[in-house]
């Protein structure tokens, strides 16, 4: 099996992974962003180039660097492949140029925008971005389509991550593409509408990773924040019935499949559950659906903090990372003190 | 006068037809191939010839043919790039429109040599004239027995598909090309793998460019050894460079890859000098995507050595005081031009032509475009001229083909060595109102080339 150091971190993994994926063994910082991977998704990957790392040696064999970065969720780790993601400035400013370019024509319509909290583009512009905009053009802009009469496509907002596109052409029948026109101006086809009548189509709302596909019936019904999402499921035919349902008191807001820690879907769920079950007696609530603590939704909702974890945590990023995140939180003598 | 290989006899009359061809020694490298040599001999001659890629790369055209994956009971394509939609590049029509026996001979040849029995030459939708003439060529093939089953009787069966784009340049990038041979959106492939292992319809495929294959039948019918005699060095043969903008006699030539950058511009025998009784100003050598050169850094390089038109004397000192090959659309400009103009003229072509699948690119090249608008037009900030620069930094290399990188190249060069002209823009926006601004008086620089 391949060894690759990633970012100091030695890990051993099966023949085929990739980059993105050996990251996510290792875990934590180490872990690139990704907004058009998705592990579900067959060819997805290699269009947002979030996720470039700098390969600076190609293997055991070839140790010589890679001349460019790579995109690290379609690249395959090599035996003896070190790779560099937060330990290298040139690479983390290139990457601060690509978070540039996909938030140069987006509306940053956030304050009206039902992803918001949600919203895979916030928290990568949070982490990653810069605080102030250099593009001083008028934002490109489409007009708002219906895929049929649940899903609502605001282009404008699109980041052309191709996920929904691979949704439609991988758990959908009859259609073969789906973008239309050319750079800038290209745009999801609106062919797509052929793939509505279809049970699993609306999975498309929640591989956007912006505010670009909406549910029709929870649009601007509240932030996600100020709902209680709740693990929930109900014997499906079509499906696995494995959903998340957004509350308010005794109302189901909006029904979503869940989502693992990089907001991708665990397992897709149909139509059905989906946009026709809107009631409380049609689910077996498990109980509070855990959120990712870097998201917004987590904000009303107190958890215990377990010391030990948090102490072996802070550890492990002073060891591999330099600190460099908890620099930013405590002084050189607070961390002396913590050890 | 040096030695044309490919554009000899361009005006006899009647070339276009196969008869008149083949009176002219047409058709020989097909017998000699397939009557006298094994495809791995024919393979084995271009390595020797020291052939490279004249599309744009310059990769060693017997290497690539070499990687050719030869997996037994897959069929493997050779697929001719005439998609020809560089700004300045117009080689490849010029051969094609006078000469198509000339692309068919070595499609045939080439085809041979890597055991390819179908075959296709992608050309873009602007040369839809050009299709025509060259299916008319195919079909006389086809009659003579050239193409077809059992060619000359050796049991070698081919077949030859004229396809044609719908106008993209994106449909150059080898992948693309593929992709939209396939009848898809014409998208770059994210590699690996490599068409050599996957490419058309998933097989083995060879994507070459029309004057490498056209190159192949004087290497086949003169032996590689021969052919490698002419140039200097790695740049072995003749090279078709189409020569545009101020020159007195702009048009494609074929030169010996020996005569210096100087006596391409200046001798009667090629471009005949700069128009308009100007200096030159500066020189692009090899299409848009490649750095622009002011005349000095053109005519020599930086250590003091005459400038050739080779691959290694046109990319001599990197990109800081050299440039490239590229494409060879060689396009001058004289004292009249204006460098900021010309570099949002080019800035439009990518930003327009971007597939727009990764956002570097997608967002970039437009960023790029409206800002070198703003300068030319006079509403420029000093600020602008670095922000260009950042961005074109954060293009290059980060996208998923060399579109971005050669939407990124142009801007860097015109940049490193014209800032003072971008500087003139922002601060004299009154003189610059007039279009044709550097008409009646040309922009004195301080320097003759500025370097970052
Ligand atoms: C954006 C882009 C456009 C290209 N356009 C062309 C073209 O029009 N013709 C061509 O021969 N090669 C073009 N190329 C280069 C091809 O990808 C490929 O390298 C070439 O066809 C290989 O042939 P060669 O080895 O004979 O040069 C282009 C490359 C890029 C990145
Ligand atoms: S660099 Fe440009 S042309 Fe190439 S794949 Fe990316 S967006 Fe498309
Ligand atoms: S996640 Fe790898 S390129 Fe988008």
């Amino acid at each position: 099996m391949p060894k690759v150091t990633i970012d100091n971190i030695e890990i051993e993994v099966p023949e085929g992974t990739t980059i993105l994926q050996a990251a996510r063994m290792i875990g934590g910082d180490v872990v690139p962003p990704a907004m058009c991977y998705y592990s579900n998704l067959k060819t997805s990957g290699g269009y947002c180039r979030t996720c470039i790392v700098k390969v600076s040696q190609a293997s055991a064999k070839d140790p010589r660097p890679m001349p460019k970065p790579v995109a690290s969720c379609r690249t395959f780790v090599q035996d003896g492949m070190v790779v560099q993601n937060t330990t290298s400035p040139e690479l983390l400013e290139a990457r601060k140029g690509v978070v540039e370019f996909l938030l140069i024509n987006h509306p940053l319509d956030c304050p009206i925008c039902d992803q918001a909290g949600e919203c895979d583009l916030q928290n990568l512009a949070y982490e990653h971005g810069a605080a102030k905009t250099r593009y001083d053009f008028e934002r490109r802009t489409f007009e708002k389509i219906d895929i049929g009469n649940k899903i609502k496509l605001h282009m404008t907002r699109c980041i052309l991550c191709y996920r929904c596109v691979k949704v439609a052409d991988q758990l959908t029948d009859g259609r073969v593409h789906g973008v239309m026109n050319r750079g800038d101006v290209s745009e999801i086809s609106t062919y797509i509408q052929n793939a509505v009548e279809n049970d699993f189509s609306g999975n498309m709302i929640d591989v956007c990773p912006v505010g670009a596909l909406t549910d029709n019936t929870f649009r601007f019904k509240s932030r996600v924040w100020f709902t209680n999402p709740l693990d929930a499921h109900r014997a499906c035919t079509k499906c696995t019935g494995k959903v998340v349902l957004w509350t308010k008191g005794n109302e189901v807001l909006r029904v979503s499949a869940r989502k693992d820690k990089y907001a991708e879907v665990e397992e897709w769920i149909c139509n059905d559950c989906r946009f026709e079950h809107k009631n409380m007696e049609d689910w077996n609530v498990e109980g509070a659906r855990k959120t990712a603590h870097d998201s917004v939704i987590s904000q009303n909702h107190y958890e215990n903090i377990d010391l030990q974890k948090l102490k072996l945590e802070i550890n492990r990023q002073i060891k591999h990372q330099g600190g460099k995140k908890i620099k930013e939180v405590y002084t050189q003598a607070q961390i002396e003190n913590k050890k | 006068m040096g030695r044309k290989l490919l554009i000899e006899h361009v005006h006899v009359p009647g070339i276009e037809t196969l008869e008149v061809y083949r009176s002219k020694g047409g058709y020989t490298s097909v017998e000699k191939a397939i009557k006298t040599m094994s495809p791995e001999a024919v393979v084995e001659e271009v390595k020797k010839s020291g052939l490279r890629g004249r599309g744009g790369a310059g990769f060693p055209t017997g290497l690539k043919w070499s990687f050719l994956a030869k997996p037994p009971g897959v069929a493997r394509y050779l697929v001719c790039n005439a998609d020809e939609s560089e700004p300045g590049t117009f080689k490849d029509r010029y051969l094609m429109e006078k000469i198509p026996h000339a692309l068919i001979e070595g499609m045939i040849t080439s085809s041979y040599a890597l055991g390819a029995h179908t075959s296709y030459i992608y050309i873009r939708g602007e040369y839809f004239y050009v299709a025509r003439i060259l299916e008319q060529a195919i079909d006389e093939a086809y009659a003579a027995g050239w193409l077809g089953k059992n060619i000359l009787g050796s049991g070698y069966d081919l077949d030859l598909y004229v396809h044609i784009g719908a106008g993209a340049y994106i449909c150059g990038e080898e992948t693309a090309l593929l992709e939209s041979l396939e009848g898809k959106r014409g998208n770059p492939r994210i590699k690996p793998p490599f068409p050599a292992i996957a490419g058309l319809y998933g097989c083995p495929t060879v994507v070459n460019n029309v004057e490498t294959i056209a190159a192949v039948v004087p290497i086949v019918n003169e032996g590689g050894c021969e052919y490698a005699k002419i140039g200097i060095g790695k740049s072995t043969g003749t090279k078709l460079i189409s020569a545009g903008g101020h020159l007195n006699k702009p048009g494609v030539y074929e030169i010996e890859m020996s005569i210096s950058v100087e006596e391409f511009i200046y001798s009667d025998e090629y471009c005949g000098g700069i128009s308009g009784g100007k200096k030159l100003k500066a020189c692009v050598p090899g299409g848009s995507s490649v750095p622009i050169l002011p005349a000095d850094l053109l005519l020599t390089t930086a250590n003091g050595e005459k400038r050739m038109m080779t691959y290694e004397s046109l990319s001599d000192g990197g990109f800081a005081t050299g440039s490239m090959m590229g494409s060879g659309g060689f396009i001058a400009y004289n004292e009249t031009a204006c460098i900021v103009r010309n570099t949002w003229n080019f800035s439009r072509f990518y930003h327009h032509e971007s597939c727009g699948q990764c956002s570097p690119c997608r967002e970039g090249t437009g960023w790029m475009e409206k800002i070198l608008h703003r300068l030319e037009n006079g509403h420029g900030k000093m600020e602008d001229i670095d922000l260009l620069w950042d961005i074109q930094r954060k293009i290059e290399g980060n996208t998923i083909c060399p579109l971005g990188d050669a939407a990124a190249w142009p801007v860097a060069a015109a940049i490193r060595h014209f800032r003072e002209e971008f500087e003139y823009h922002v601060k004299y926006p009154e003189k610059i109102k007039d279009p044709n601004h550097f008409h009646k008086q040309s922009f004195l620089s301080s320097k003759q080339s500025v370097t970052i």
